[in-house]
């Protein structure tokens, strides 16, 4: 955590001045197609935030974070459709729907260690998918349009790219804030000596399935409000852009690949995993189908082999050869460590 | 109040599958009292230590705490109530310092990080690692990873500690000062049960000693009856 070492002031001052400059960008990058490219890095960055609170503090690796992302999108565009109710009280009402699945599962799969718990994630998304792509009452495979001939901030619909960008930033804000709010509070340590030694945290009184679950609602709540935002944004959608798996691995991936159990990593991982993505898109057409799957499994292999502890790690590791630097913390391969 | 015992096992014993791990074993523990626990290597002591702590269910017997039955609680409400440990094979949290280990400890009693640290300072102070505060935990010796497992269960505010092995490994100096560290602990008010092979370590400064064999109780009485038993030596020497 070589982070740790820097001056809360300065900190401080850091943030807020790379606030600033995102809060400016789309007025130098004016171009739709390119401000669009910035939302979609904003997006991934806060599922990776959302993610990195469950999967990277408390070490509880999820690759099934889909069901709540499909949750949000399905709850608030639902809402919207059957009553009208606008969309800042639906992504809400998906939060909270969220944390209710998202406490319905972990009591059982907490039960699980390791990989094991991974799996079920996996299992528990996959069966959500195809329960929903048969669902009547959510139009199945079909998938479910929202209506086009409103627009403005009550129903978040906008026909510029600028206000999608300042919605999803603050968005971002907001959970950059609750993970840093909880890495501070005593829930942050009790993550992390659950992460490190579930045995040793209990005997010292912390209770492991009301900390992971405390991990996994927070997490799930903030993944559904990226749900609503996605589906306020492309105003469409089904089982596959919400639901697919791949949407889970690309949430982890985002997270372990600019750093787990880091405030910011996954915000360094979004902007690497995206760029490369949107490149890979232009290059390749989007006739290959798949491709970012190929993409997705060489990163992993990549990180895994290079730089556990991530994109950040990487910076850590170039921050040792200047004068007076310290050894950082354990990578992620420690971090991640599971017992079976 | 003082004359009841804190703890109190009464025909406590653990099979697994069939093997049995403690038999019938039954003894008290009083207030502040220092308690050595020794026994060849299999004889069931880190059994008890995880029966009395919360991370095994007896197979039969009772364990009341301060009077009250708390017979295969959880590890966590064993440490809310006052019952605190450390592990054989150590297990500190590799990823945060060793304040932030003790921090953890501190926790229990109270959530405010700004106290927790407060806490933990003192406890390192007491254990002679507050040199050591800021250094991450894996980077510690085994011997001040032991001693930062103990400054962690103190934090706790236990009325009893278990420890599991804190001299094992030590050179002579290290293991007259972790003599000298249960003692402060006893003068605390702080019960210990401690497991030892470690007997120059442990005999000094034992009120008492439990010896177990093949899962039982063998012997029970102060050090100096305890070296003269003829069970002992024979669960020691073979008869």
């Amino acid at each position: 955590m070589s982070e740790r070492t820097i001056p809360t002031p300065v900190k401080a001052f850091g943030a807020l001045a790379l606030l600033a400059l995102a809060a400016l960008l789309p007025l130098v990058v004016t171009e739709p197609s390119q401000q669009n490219f910035l939302i979609l890095i904003l997006m991934g960055a806060q599922l990776g935030v959302a993610w990195n609170i469950v999967g990277g503090y408390a070490g509880q690796v999820s690759l099934g974070h889909a069901v709540f992302y499909g949750i949000g999108a399905y709850t608030s565009t639902m809402l919207l459709l059957t009553l009208g109710l606008s969309p800042w009280v639906g992504a809400l009402a998906g939060g909270g729907v969220s944390v209710l699945f998202a406490l319905a599962m972990g009591w059982p799969c907490f039960r699980l260690k390791g990989h094991y718990f991974a799996m079920a994630t996996i299992a528990v998304a996959e069966i959500v998918q195809i329960l929903v792509t048969n669902s009547e009452f959510l139009e199945g495979a079909v998938g479910l349009s929202l209506p086009m001939d409103q627009s403005g901030w009550g129903v978040l619909i906008f026909l510029s790219k600028l206000p999608y960008y300042y919605v999803i930033l603050g968005l971002l804000v907001l959970t950059v804030l609750t993970a840093w709010a909880i890495e501070r509070s005593h829930i942050g340590y009790y993550f992390r000596a659950i992460k490190d030694e579930p045995e040793a945290a209990r005997a010292l009184g912390v209770s492991l399935t009301r900390y992971k679950l405390i991990a996994l609602s927070v997490s799930a709540f903030l993944t559904a409000l990226g749900g609503s935002f996605y589906a306020q944004k492309e105003m469409f959608i089904d089982p596959g852009s919400v639901l697919a798996g791949a949407i889970s691995i690309k949430i982890a991936l985002i997270a372990i690949l600019g750093g787990v159990g880091t405030l910011l990593g996954p915000v360094l991982g979004a902007a690497v995993l995206i760029t490369i993505e949107e490149y890979s898109r232009t290059l390749f057409g989007s006739t290959g189908s798949g491709t970012d799957m190929i993409i997705y499994a060489a990163m992993i292999i990549l990180v895994a082999v290079f730089s556990p502890s991530g994109v950040l790690g990487l910076l850590g590791d170039l921050r040792r050869f200047l004068p007076g630097a310290r050894s950082k913390g354990p990578d992620m391969a420690d971090k991640m460590e599971i017992r079976p | 109040m003082n004359t009841a015992p804190l703890l109190a096992v009464d025909g406590l014993g653990k099979a697994f599958d069939g093997l049995v791990a403690n038999r019938d074993i039954s003894f008290k523990i009083h207030h502040a009292e220092i308690v050595g626990l020794i026994g060849p290597n299999g004889a069931g002591k880190t059994t008890l230590f995880n029966c009395l702590a919360g991370f095994y269910t007896p197979t039969t017997g009772r364990i009341a705490f301060e009077g009250r039955d708390i017979t295969g609680s959880s590890p966590e409400s064993a440490a809310a109530l006052g019952i605190a440990r450390t592990f054989q094979i150590v297990r500190v949290f590799h990823s945060m310092t060793a304040r932030e280990n003790v921090m953890v400890g501190a926790m229990l009693r109270d959530k405010r990080v700004r106290e927790a640290r407060k806490r933990a300072d003192a406890e390192l102070a007491f254990v002679g690692l507050s040199h050591r505060a800021d250094v991450p935990a894996s980077d510690l010796t085994v011997s001040e990873q032991k001693r930062l497992e103990v400054a962690r269960a103190l934090a706790t505010d236990p009325k009893l500690i278990l420890l599991d092995e804190v001299m094992a490994g030590l050179n002579p100096t290290e293991v007259r000062e972790a003599s000298q560290l249960v003692h402060r602990i006893h003068q605390r008010g702080i019960a210990s049960i401690i497991v030892e092979h470690v007997m120059e370590g442990i005999m000094p400064i034992a009120h008492r000693m439990l010896v177990l064999d093949y899962g039982a109780k063998i012997a029970d009485g102060t050090p100096a009856e305890i070296a003269e038993n003829p069970a002992v030596i024979a669960a020691y020497l073979g008869d």
